[in-house]
């Protein structure tokens, strides 16, 4: 229609649930049309991202199901496709859409039609980040999503909410505006916003360094790194539970989405520049908040805490610049988007029941919920990094990578590992193992139907990807294979220049 | 006789301007002699007369025409931004009608103030020399002192009126002073001669003439340091009047400030790019920082408009093409937003009368949902988060900055929007996270009107954004 293809379609059509959620009566008929509605879109969208799943070709290294359209002009235009980089994270958006609407469908009592038509609006945003192929679109629906997210934490969220939302948004506007700026620099250097051309354009080395800067601002908060973590916890323990999910599963992969799609191909001589401070940050988030989740006495924010460490061994990953570190990034990010993402959701299950997050206020859970205790425990395991399940493929892959790099780095940021053992399996003990002491747990129930259905898929790819990694890893390869010889291209005139330059 | 002929100058480009002046004059007529009864049709002729306008002007088709003299010019540029202006007024009208009933200020003279103040920024937008740059600033300029004043037993009016006046003659003085400087270094009033004269160098008298004028008008567009009024008069005077004051003048003082900067003294860029940079740093500073602790909406607005105006500014600082294009995108969206923020604010009456305070807005999603989504639409669009209008505005003016290598100026600009962003959000705060109060009554047709269209321009604007953007590159371009 118009022109329009797949990716278009993929992008518009929760704005479209969007608006049919907005129309429906604020009655109790209203509410329950308005979920159905939320959950039939967020259906069709993962069915039409499994079509274009199933016409991608994951030989070919560029981009696909091309879409391209005047915008603004000649140079500021609409360009839409995927490459093995961005192909994941469109499943893995569309995936956990639709277990996100489920996951709200009880918890959230008023107010329903604005926060599924938030969601909805949400979810064009993330996946408009992740197939855009012009600068300034991908701005558009990067920024996009501060609205929604704003409005969900702010309105559905818990006490603190307001707090919350409004260093949520500030820190992460901050960020964006620098990256902004950037983008125009780029505009002017090179004369288009088109991904695909900008990838090519060589910048001046100079320019290479205050451009890389400029979106480590941004992909930095985001992601989020240390020492500008500090927004994730706050946003996460205020968040509605399904808010968290997405926040974990999909916002922060923003992040390191955009290093992937921008630092590395396009400024590879500041991306080589640069990777040292990288590590080191990524080793400290490592370590520092490996050992403040260890502190925390509410189950959020320990898992929040425990994000921000696994985002240290994808940036490390990313900047490892060879072609495990990186794939090891990608498989570690979508892992991370289905673990933390379920994690989230177990609180949100005893959150429901019990309206606490304290650590202190659960213990022996297991007595009451055996099916709540195995589904915790998969996922705790995975948080681990336990062998078999997909946590374990992305932290030795990105751990392979950073060894390569640097075997100190790769020293230093193993004991991650070990401490997210120490955090994760204590939580675990705390909450569910122990003697079922208090009054109040003693008529818990244990999972319904409705919780199962929304765990249960996720049970199964954090073990099938476990097992067999190879889907992602070998849908990602040709493209992160292509990212790394322009990094490198990228790199080999400077390096040829210094040499010169000492030479003489 | 053909040598008297040949010197009655051309009224084509000047068209639109004499269909104002005369449904000005007899609309004074039919409200002498018919009295307030006739409000209404005042009204509706008023808007009638600047509707025709606008045809008139967007009909001139494209090129440049000049007349009298050289002193009146009609560019792609004037055309635009009068275009701009004339909504601004019509909308003022439109939004005035039942507020002015509620308030049983239904007087006529409102609409024909209106268009003869419009009908002065037109003159202003099309001066292309200091004598009628003076003439429309000035005839525009007067009609607004009075409809400042407009409730006149109303103390807050009467002293946002008389204030205006003041610092408004003031500013006149001012900018009449720097005009003679400059008439008397360069030996003309008209830009393109200013302009051949300054071009090989020039003295101290001509920066000295050049920094005065640039203060008379900095005055008009509300930066900073010449920003003391606005707040006072935004809060003084009758709602309706704050909407025009935030949108028709600005259009216009904006426009003849790029007009005279681009065209008058196109090589001493260097020279005025430090005055407009510091009003731009300025404005944008306080508009962030003042407003954080405001209470009444109105004042909120009034910072609010000091700030944008510096981002405006931050286009013209360029002093290129492109900032030029940004600025007339800015504009604009500036118009769409602020006009729909104040259809909101218009709409704010409980049973206790018209409120004005940040706090009678609590819960506002909850009792008229759909006037605190458009707002919210607006605050996040002036906030400058994309895909809303706002965010286009902003890129245009801050890439243009970036192009002439402005960095510091793009930096500080955009960083004091995110401080900006704070209260944007307090508003939503209040609208979307707080307990309801008392629900507002409804609201006439016409103010719901201007909310809805803002709000679905401000919503929509990404979708279709060629026309604007070819509409402003072709008036940029006709200044070069």
């Amino acid at each position: 229609m118009f022109g329009f293809g797949l990716l278009s379609g993929l992008v518009f059509l929760p704005l479209l649930g969007a608006a049919l959620v907005l129309f429906q009566r604020g009655d109790e008929a209203g509410d329950r049309m308005v979920r159905w509605i939320s959950l039939w879109t967020t259906l069709v969208v993962f069915v039409l991202s499994l079509i274009a799943w199933g016409r991608f070709d994951i030989a070919n290294a560029g981009y696909q199901l091309l879409e391209k359209k005047q915008w603004f002009d000649a140079t500021i235009i609409y360009q839409l496709g995927v490459d093995g980089i961005s192909m994941p994270f469109v499943l893995l958006t569309t995936f956990l859409m639709p277990i996100c609407i489920i996951a709200s469908w009880n918890s959230i009592s008023f107010r329903s039609r604005e926060y599924f038509a938030a969601f909805l609006v949400l979810e064009t945003m993330m996946l408009g980040v992740f197939v855009a192929l012009d600068v300034v679109l991908f701005y558009l629906f990067f920024e996009g999503g501060l609205i929604p997210m704003f409005l969900i934490i702010g309105i559905w969220g818990g006490k603190r909410r307001i707090y919350a939302s409004f260093k949520f948004f500030l820190y992460t506007l901050v960020g964006s505006v620098l990256m902004l700026l950037a983008i125009m620099a780029m505009y002017w250097d090179a004369g288009t916003t088109d991904m695909i051309k900008l990838a090519t354009h060589p910048f001046a080395p100079k320019m290479q360094t205050w451009l890389w800067l400029a979106f480590f601002a941004s992909f930095a908060v985001k992601m989020p790194m240390w020492p500008v973590h500090t927004w994730l916890p706050d946003a996460h323990v205020e968040a509605p539970t399904a808010g968290s999910v997405i926040l974990a599963g999909v916002l922060l992969k923003m992040g390191g989405y955009g290093f992937l799609r921008f630092s590395l191909p396009m400024f590879p001589a500041a991306s080589v520049q640069f990777a040292d401070m990288v590590f080191w940050l990524s080793c400290i988030a490592i370590i520092y908040t490996s050992l403040v989740a260890l502190m925390q006495e509410d189950i959020k924010k320990l898992i929040a805490y425990s994000s921000v460490a696994h985002m240290g061994y994808v940036t490390m990953g990313i900047f490892s610049l060879n072609s495990i570190g990186v794939q090891g990034a990608v498989f570690q990010m979508v892992s991370h988007g289905l673990v933390s993402g379920a994690l989230f959701l177990c609180v949100g299950v005893v959150y429901d029941r019990m309206h606490t997050r304290d650590i202190a206020a659960y213990g022996g859970l297991v007595e009451k919920m055996p099916l709540y205790a195995l589904a915790f425990l998969l996922f705790t395991m995975a948080n681990v990094g336990l062998p078999g399940t997909s946590g374990f493929v992305g932290e030795f892959l990105t751990l392979t990578g950073a060894y390569k790099a640097s075997t100190w780095l790769a020293f230093f940021a193993t004991f991650g590992v070990i401490l997210s053992a120490g955090y994760a399996l204590w939580l675990f003990a705390r909450v569910v193992y122990g003697k079922m002491e208090k009054p109040a747990l003693a008529a818990i129930p244990d999972l319904d139907r409705r919780e199962i259905l929304m765990l249960a898929p996720l049970a199964l790819l954090t073990i099938y990807y476990g097992v067999h990694p190879g889907p992602i890893l070998d849908a990602c390869a040709a493209s992160v294979d292509l990212v790394i010889k322009q990094a490198q291209a990228g790199v080999a005139p400077v390096k040829a220049a210094l040499l010169m330059l000492t030479a003489q | 006789m053909t040598n008297t002929l040949s010197q009655v100058p051309a009224f084509g480009p000047f068209l639109a301007e004499i269909v104002l002046a005369v449904a000005a004059l007899a609309l004074v007529l039919v409200g002498a002699l018919r009295g307030d009864s006739s409000k209404r049709l005042v009204d509706l002729v008023a808007m009638g007369a600047l509707v025709v306008a606008m045809l008139l002007v967007i009909e001139q088709g494209p090129g440049s025409f000049k007349t009298f003299n050289g002193a009146f010019v009609s560019d792609e540029f004037a055309r635009y931004m009068k275009v701009l202006t004339l909504l601004g007024s019509i909308a003022a009208i439109l939004l005035s009608s039942s507020y002015f009933r509620d308030e049983k200020l239904a007087k006529f003279e409102y609409p024909i103030l209106i268009v003869l103040s419009t009908l002065g920024m037109m003159v202003m937008i099309s001066a292309n020399e200091l004598i009628s740059l003076y003439l429309g600033l000035e005839l525009q300029s007067l009609a607004l002192y009075v409809i400042a004043a407009f409730h006149r037993d109303n103390v807050k009016s009467s002293e946002a009126g008389l204030k205006y006046f003041v610092l408004g003659a003031l500013s006149s003085g001012m900018l009449l002073y720097g005009m003679s400087l400059v008439y008397g270094f360069t030996g003309s009033v008209s830009f393109q001669a200013i302009a051949a004269s300054v071009q090989g160098g020039h003295g101290a008298g001509v920066t000295f003439g050049l920094v005065f004028i640039l203060a008379g008008l900095a005055f008009k567009i509300s930066a900073v340091p010449f920003h003391m009024w606005t707040p006072d008069v935004y809060e003084g005077a009758p709602t309706p009047v704050t909407a025009f004051f935030a949108t028709a003048p600005k259009m216009a003082a904006t426009a003849i400030l790029v007009r005279l900067l681009v065209d008058a003294f196109p090589n001493v860029t260097q020279e005025w790019r430090q005055v407009v940079t510091f009003m731009a740093i300025a404005s944008m500073l306080l508009g962030a920082f003042a407003a954080i602790t405001q209470t009444n909406i109105k004042r909120l607005m009034a910072y609010s408009s000091i700030g944008n105006m510096g981002y405006a500014l931050v286009g013209l600082a360029s002093g290129t093409v492109q900032g030029v294009e940004g600025v007339a995108i800015f504009m604009a969206i500036y118009l769409a937003m602020t006009l729909g923020a104040f259809a909101v604010i218009l709409s704010m009456k409980t049973d206790r009368g018209r409120v004005e305070a940040i706090e009678d807005l609590s819960g506002l999603a909850r009792s008229n949902p759909l006037t605190a989504a458009m707002l919210m639409l607006i605050l996040f669009s002036l906030i400058g988060i994309p895909p809303l209008a706002g965010f286009f505005g902003k890129f245009y003016v801050f890439a243009a900055a970036i192009k002439a290598n402005l960095f510091t100026l793009a930096v500080i600009g955009i960083l004091s929007s995110v401080v900006s962003a704070y209260y944007y959000l307090r508003l939503v705060k209040v609208m979307y996270l707080d307990e309801p109060r008392a629900a507002f009554l409804p609201v006439g047709g016409e103010v719901k009107l201007v909310m809805m269209l803002a709000g679905l321009f401000v919503m929509l604007f990404w979708v279709y954004p060629a026309p604007l953007k070819d509409a402003a590159q072709a008036a940029a371009k006709s200044l070069f």
